[in-house]
């Protein structure tokens, strides 16, 4: 694809600058001149020889204490002054968080949510858009200012209407609190996506369209067959956007899902929940737990996700 | 990514604008747009219910009160004025300005440092980028809860530093003060900063490396110096992401909340001395024993949203390029 033909070139460039640092790719804010005068080869060694050790001291730092104290006894634990290695080392932490804090229902509830969201926002939030960029109803465009108008509206402030919303639902007069739908139908009303999605759509020039009109396509097998499968990179940003979003999400599903037994808690919220009454050694394996998926994710996804943040956010 | 999106619309404009616009009979156009109402209806129940509907809903609450045994009605002013009344209210504003301030000092600038720096080295280039970021994709609960264990006052780690460099030992989050830099806030700030800053190194990086490398060249034969430099050339070639990445951040840090709710397991520190505006409006409508009420809350969601509003009308308006 086109968008992972950038990101091989990209990485073949780095390769390439990184092979010999006397010339890089672009000029940027110290010449490479003055790097390779002698001063400015020790200065830049210096330099890079700090930045790694301290970021990877600052950054690092904290999430090897996260999987270390994890396996570490209640008493070495809290024990001062800390140990810098677990001295014994007890991996059966991991399986008392799981079962003392239900983490195993946790993780299934956070992906069951992240992923029905995900369904939900696809389906919805790509056939508006669809419908928005080339089918152009009447009274589309204020449908579209209203939708791009809540980006104005700060998420928090609309808490509390969102929840007396959600717990009666006008006309239906469905209480979706403690259902998983109280967390997947607010996020299809997600602006940013379909602003995303109808930029991209607009960018399909509407000959494909048309011609598969007159080879009498229907508009449904029209968006499966030509728009979908050429949105390919926008999908991937949406779709991890969305799974991201709900898998960091605190407020609402603290609201919505709280205090039910078994838990319809996220890992997010329950691991905050379980901060009273816990052993901290067994809280630490929990918040170890939760951040494993997670942080895999991001080493599978990063050159995706590090590319949709800067295309989501502002055009680089 | 972003320049073949970029790149894809631009091409694409033409066509689209000269789209098939032909005057149709009726029955055509009304089949036409039956269909594109169904593709859109979904979105748009969905917005309906859960955003639009609740904007006004916010509005109307925040002007009435509950009657004994069911239903509401009018209110006035009353609940605005209970909560300006309320310590509490001015307290959390406070609060939020202050850690609005100190996330500005430490969280705007330290990721455009940092992006410099990145930007500079030759090396190690992919490794650094992926830990700066990686924070970013903890579970804000696991990274938090991480820092209150090294806040902690009895067997924190950042005591343990503190004494080993012969520093007076701290509370921490749980240092009571209220001074406009508490040690406290300053303690929320840090674990913000620190699981937040990565997508704003990121995005500065890739502005960065935008600016045309004959602009430095052009100012190394001018004779300026390495600081003359990023005055002149790096900060006015990426002021448009630095002015709306600075806005967005504001208005982001204006709503706190999970740092201090975690940090201080809810209860906003030693003398609500952490206490945001939107942990404010979590307790009047959640945490108050007994009689939650959804009014005075909406109340001050309306004023934190005529608040950001202001703010982002006034900063647009200040910032915006002129001639």
């Amino acid at each position: 694809m086109a968008a992972f033909a950038a990101f091989t070139n990209r990485a073949r460039q780095s390769r390439h600058r990184r092979a010999s640092p006397a010339s890089p790719a672009t000029r940027t804010l110290i010449s490479s001149v003055a790097l390779n005068r002698r001063r400015g080869r020790i200065t830049y060694r210096v330099v890079l020889t700090l930045v790694i050790v301290v970021f990877t001291l600052v950054f690092i730092g904290p999430m090897y204490f996260l999987f270390t104290d994890a396996v570490k006894p209640t008493q070495e634990v809290i024990a001062t002054p800390p140990t810098l290695y677990p001295h014994s080392v007890n991996l059966g932490n991991f399986g008392q968080a799981w079962n003392r804090l239900d983490v195993g229902k946790m993780l299934w509830n956070t992906l069951y949510y992240a992923f029905g969201a995900l369904a939900f926002q696809l389906v919805f939030d790509v056939a508006a858009a669809y419908s928005l960029s080339k089918l152009r109803p009447v009274l589309g465009n204020i449908v579209l200012f209203l939708m791009l108008a809540t980006l104005m509206i700060p998420v928090t402030v609309l808490v509390v209407p969102q929840y007396v919303t959600v717990a009666n639902l006008p006309i239906a007069g469905w209480n979706l609190i403690g259902t998983p739908e109280a967390i997947w139908l607010p996020s299809v009303a997600n602006a940013f996506n379909i602003f995303l999605l109808k930029r991209f759509f607009d960018s399909i020039p509407s000959d494909y369209v048309d011609a598969a009109a007159v080879d009498g396509a229907s508009r449904l097998m029209t968006l499966w067959r030509i728009i979908l499968p050429m949105s390919r990179p926008i999908l991937g940003v949406v779709s991890i956007f969305s799974l991201v979003a709900v898998w960091k999400d605190f407020l609402w599903p603290l609201l919505v899902e709280y205090g039910y037994t078994p838990t319809r808690e996220t890992l997010n919220v329950g691991v905050w929940q379980a901060q009273v009454g816990v052993p901290e050694n067994l809280l630490i394996a929990a918040s170890a737990i939760a951040a494993v998926p997670t942080i895999v994710f991001f080493l599978i996804f990063q050159r995706n996700i590090m590319a949709g943040l800067t295309a989501g956010g502002i055009r680089g | 990514m972003a320049n073949v999106l970029t790149g894809v619309a631009r091409r694409a404009a033409t066509p689209l604008a000269a789209g098939p616009r032909r005057p149709a009979s009726l029955l055509p156009r009304v089949r036409r747009n039956g269909a594109a109402w169904g593709f859109l209806i979904g979105a748009v129940l969905c917005f309906s219910f859960f955003s639009w509907y609740p904007i006004v809903r916010e509005v109307i609450m925040s002007f009435q009160k509950p009657v004994y045994g069911g239903g509401n009605t009018w209110a006035g002013w009353g609940n605005y004025v209970r909560i300006f009344r309320d310590p509490t209210f001015w307290q959390a504003w406070r609060n939020t300005l202050e850690f609005t301030v100190l996330a500005l000092v430490i969280g705007f600038a330290v990721p455009f440092v940092v992006a410099i720096v990145l930007n500079e080295l030759r090396h190690a280039r992919g490794y650094l980028r992926i830990i700066v970021y990686l924070p970013v994709m903890l579970p804000p609960a696991s990274a938090l809860l991480l820092f209150v264990y090294f806040y902690n006052p009895q067997y924190g780690l950042f005591d343990d530093i503190l004494h080993f460099l012969h520093l007076p030992a701290s509370q921490w989050v749980f240092q009571p003060g209220t001074g406009f830099i508490s040690t406290a806030m300053l303690s929320v700030v840090i674990a913000s900063t620190w699981m937040n800053m990565g997508s704003a190194t990121l995005i500065y990086l890739a502005a960065l490396q935008n600016i045309p490398g004959e602009l430095y060249e052009a100012a190394e034969l001018e004779g300026a110096g390495i600081f003359r430099r990023i005055r002149h050339v790096t900060i006015p070639q990426t002021r448009l992401i630095l002015v709306l990445l600075l806005m967005l951040q504001v208005v982001a840090t204006m709503q706190m909340f999970i740092e201090s709710f975690v940090l201080t397991n809810g209860g906003g520190g030693v003398g609500n001395n952490t206490l945001s505006v939107v942990m404010l409006i979590y307790q009047y409508a959640f945490a108050m024993s007994g009689a939650s009420n959804y009014n005075s809350a909406s109340a001050l969601g309306v004023v934190l949203l005529l608040v950001l509003a202001v703010f982002s009308g006034g900063f647009l308006w200040a910032t915006r390029e002129r001639g």
